[in-house]
């Protein structure tokens, strides 16, 4: 489909009361309905159904059903330890890293369980990539970090394309500007924001359709932070996105929609500016306010 | 005596502890917190005061009273003493000291029991002196210490500084040890280089120390021409690098499964295990050098037609290697496992596998860590002697070829020293050079090991 946004798009608009910014599902009030109708376009990208994560003996995700929408961010919100960062990871099977973790139900990526036998991880990673709650640059130089994906998947037939895709996804980040002139440095080098966006950068190189963020502005500062948060409403052009946040404010600014998570369920899911002005649960409404997380 | 005095401070120190703290509490009343310090720091500082000047004192006998008693005996045999040499005043003197500690001695003469008997009166002397000076020096500490506690006394920066003035002191032994060891090196390597050039000992190629005298009487003089070190350095170059060769794949390996890629459970088995092989003493991988692996070489190397002699450098150096693999494992283990884990979910979050997690990003992260594992297991290969005793024989052969025997410079350290030796000769002093050499290599090592680590550290911090 063609944007709705222009990308000139300024983040607060997104808790404005624009009716064009909602989006279908679930108990949408009545004055918002008819503007949800126009913008419903949006396909759904990731489809989770009943997705149950133990660790070990104990369980750390209850049936949650989730649909995450294309080219739309989506805030995972919620107090500490309710799980929404491992959910985070079983879109991307981060888990299977985690000798302990086990993860049921079905998760679709286009349609398709990922967690099928047969499913291909290194492949899904690169359909889905992820940057971390702390950035975390290889220490390698700046053009190195973004050129890593690109070369172990094997994107780039010689150098010339390898540099324009370095210098492509250094665009997409708003980083190009500001290291044009040291891709040689080594990137642990850069300010935390700075490496923030770099880490964007290593992933947008990989053309992956969903980019999984976990908290990635918790170690930034406000400055830093709002740049980040400008990249993301870009990147909502051409990426789907899923971020995790602890901060309200933030999910309101960048995204489309909310779901928010309590003790390992998800509680409610809408769109944020649904969810901000009108939450249906209680704990939501508690949340949201402040009155406990 | 000696023993029961440092028993005896032992008590004084723990009962003026237990006074000292005392006294504090007492002091305070009910409002303990009105000390400055805690109780037990007051306790300390009486436990200082009283145990501490005494314990200087008697180490300082300890370390310097046999030699003050030889004095005073000596000064009262100087008609005695002065018409004797060197050696026969020493050996005066030991029978003396043996005869008044009631050691069995072959032959008493009139003098040495005359001055065993002079010996052992001024030892007892000496020990009732000590006696009552280490009891004045402890009573009159901890006066001084019941005298000055009180409320306000700061008592805990007493007790901190002088902790760290007993730390300060240890590692001063160790490091004056260390400069002693060097010192003597030295000394030692210059009286060599003044009867053999310094440049034909480094860059003659014969070693044959055991011919080193020509002539006779007073025709008798030292034939520089056969210690030419090379031969030893090429052995030495040639042992060590074989077994690098097989001990960094190996250990780095190893180390990369058991970081990477091992269960918990079976990491928790295979560390421990791998380390023993660390534990097993030199000797005993000697035996397997020269009694398994050895034969087995030459064995091998017959059937298809090599001549391999008994003792070859392979058989030495894959042993040695085999000794080291659990210095580079546990090592790079150690550095591997530093590399931050959110290096690899970065990179295996692009989709990268876990070998090419390993190659791109760990092993580079890792890579200062693991070169310096690697110099330091060089330093070990380098110093290592009884496998090479062993298994690689004691031929000064200049050879590149691992199926011959070859010797390294520790071997002809040992072989130089071993057995009755004169410590004036060429031969002997040879050994001091080969020290010297030694050290200096591996200091080489350590220290650009060290500089490789600290230049790189912060990279991913």
């Amino acid at each position: 489909m063609t944007e709705t946004y222009s990308p000139e798009h300024k983040p607060e608009a997104a808790v404005s009361a624009d009716p064009n910014k909602a989006a279908e599902k679930t108990v949408i009030p009545q004055a918002q309905h008819a503007a949800e109708k126009a913008q419903g376009e949006h396909d759904i990208k990731v489809k989770t159904e009943k997705v149950c994560v133990f660790y070990g003996d104990k369980q750390a995700l209850f049936d949650v059903d989730l649909d995450i929408r294309e080219r739309q961010v989506t805030a995972l919100i919620g107090p500490s330890g309710c799980g929404k960062s491992t959910y985070l990871r079983c879109l991307n099977r981060m888990n299977d890293t985690i000798d302990i973790a086990r993860v049921t139900g079905r998760i679709m990526l286009d349609g398709e369980d990922i967690y099928e036998t047969g499913v291909d991880v290194v492949e899904l990673r690169a359909r889905v990539g992820m940057v971390f709650q702390k950035p975390n640059p290889f220490p390698k130089t700046i053009f190195e970090n973004v050129a890593y994906g690109p070369r172990i998947h094997g994107l780039a037939r010689n150098k010339r394309e390898l540099d324009e895709i370095v210098v492509h996804s250094l665009q997409r980040a708003g980083l190009f500007e500001e290291v044009k002139d040291r891709m040689d440095e080594p990137g642990t080098g850069l300010s935390g924001g700075q490496q923030q966006r770099l880490c964007i950068a290593r992933a947008i190189a990989v053309s992956p359709e969903v980019i999984l963020m976990d908290e990635p502005c918790s170690a930034l500062d406000p400055i830093a932070t709002a740049k980040v948060e400008e990249l993301i409403d870009e990147l909502r052009e051409n990426y789907t996105i899923v971020i995790v946040t602890h901060s309200m404010q933030q999910a309101a600014r960048v995204s489309q929609r909310t779901a928010m998570f309590h003790l390992g369920y998800l509680v409610e899911e809408g769109p944020t500016d649904v969810m901000f002005t009108n939450p249906t649960d209680k704990r939501t409404q508690d949340y949201i306010t402040g009155r406990f997380g | 005596m000696l023993s029961s005095f440092f028993i005896a401070l032992i008590g004084v120190a723990m009962i003026a502890f237990v006074a000292g703290s005392r006294r504090a509490v007492a002091l305070a009343g009910p409002q303990i917190s009105t000390l400055h310090s805690r109780p037990s720091y007051h306790g300390g500082y009486a436990l200082i005061l009283a145990a501490g000047p005494a314990l200087i004192l008697l180490i300082l006998w300890l370390l310097l009273g046999g030699r003050i008693l030889d004095m005073m005996v000596a000064a009262r045999f100087d008609e005695v003493l002065s018409g004797l040499s060197m050696p026969q005043r020493e050996a005066f003197m030991r029978d003396a000291r043996q005869l008044a500690e009631g050691s069995i001695y072959g032959t008493p003469t009139p003098q040495t029991e005359a001055a065993a008997e002079v010996y052992r009166s001024l030892a007892a002397t000496a020990e009732i002196i000590l006696g009552i000076v280490l009891t004045m020096l402890a009573g009159a500490g901890f006066l001084l210490a019941w005298r000055t506690i009180s409320l306000r006394k700061r008592t805990r920066q007493f007790v901190e500084r002088t902790i760290m003035v007993v730390l300060i002191a240890c590692s001063v032994v160790a490091i004056l040890t260390t400069i002693g060891i060097v010192l003597s090196l030295i000394f030692e390597s210059l009286r060599f280089f003044q009867k053999v050039p310094l440049f034909d000992f480094l860059f003659g190629l014969h070693w044959s120390p055991q011919s080193a005298f020509v002539g006779a009487g007073a025709e008798a003089r030292t034939n520089p021409d056969v210690f030419g070190a090379v031969p030893l350095f090429a052995g030495t170059l040639l042992i060590t690098a074989i077994a690098m060769l097989v001990a960094a794949p190996v250990g780095l390996m190893s180390a990369i499964y058991l970081s990477d890629y091992a269960s918990k459970q079976f990491r928790a088995v295979a560390k421990p295990v791998l380390e023993v092989l660390a534990g097993i003493p030199t000797v005993v991988y000697g035996f397997f050098a020269a009694l398994t692996v050895a034969p087995f070489i030459r064995r091998s190397g017959e059937s298809i037609g090599l001549s391999v002699s008994s003792e070859s450098a392979l058989a030495a150096g894959v042993v040695m290697g085999i000794m080291i693999i659990p210095f580079v494992s546990s090592l790079s283990d150690d550095v591997i496992n530093a590399v931050p884990q959110s290096l690899r979910d970065g990179s295996a979050g692009l989709g990268a596998t876990k070998a090419e997690t390993i190659r791109r990003v760990v092993m580079p992260a890792a890579l200062p860590g693991i070169v310096s594992a690697l110099l330091l297991a060089v330093s070990r290969a380098v110093g290592e002697t009884m496998i090479v005793v062993m298994a690689a024989g004691l031929g000064a052969n200049l050879t590149a070829n691992p199926l011959e025997a070859v010797t390294t410079v520790t071997v002809q350290i040992v072989t130089l020293l071993v057995g009755d030796q004169e410590f004036d000769s060429a031969k002997t002093l040879a050994a001091f050079a080969l020290g010297l050499v030694l050290f200096c290599v591996t200091l080489t090592l350590n220290v650009v090991a060290l500089r490789v680590v600290q230049k790189y550290r912060e990279r991913y911090d």
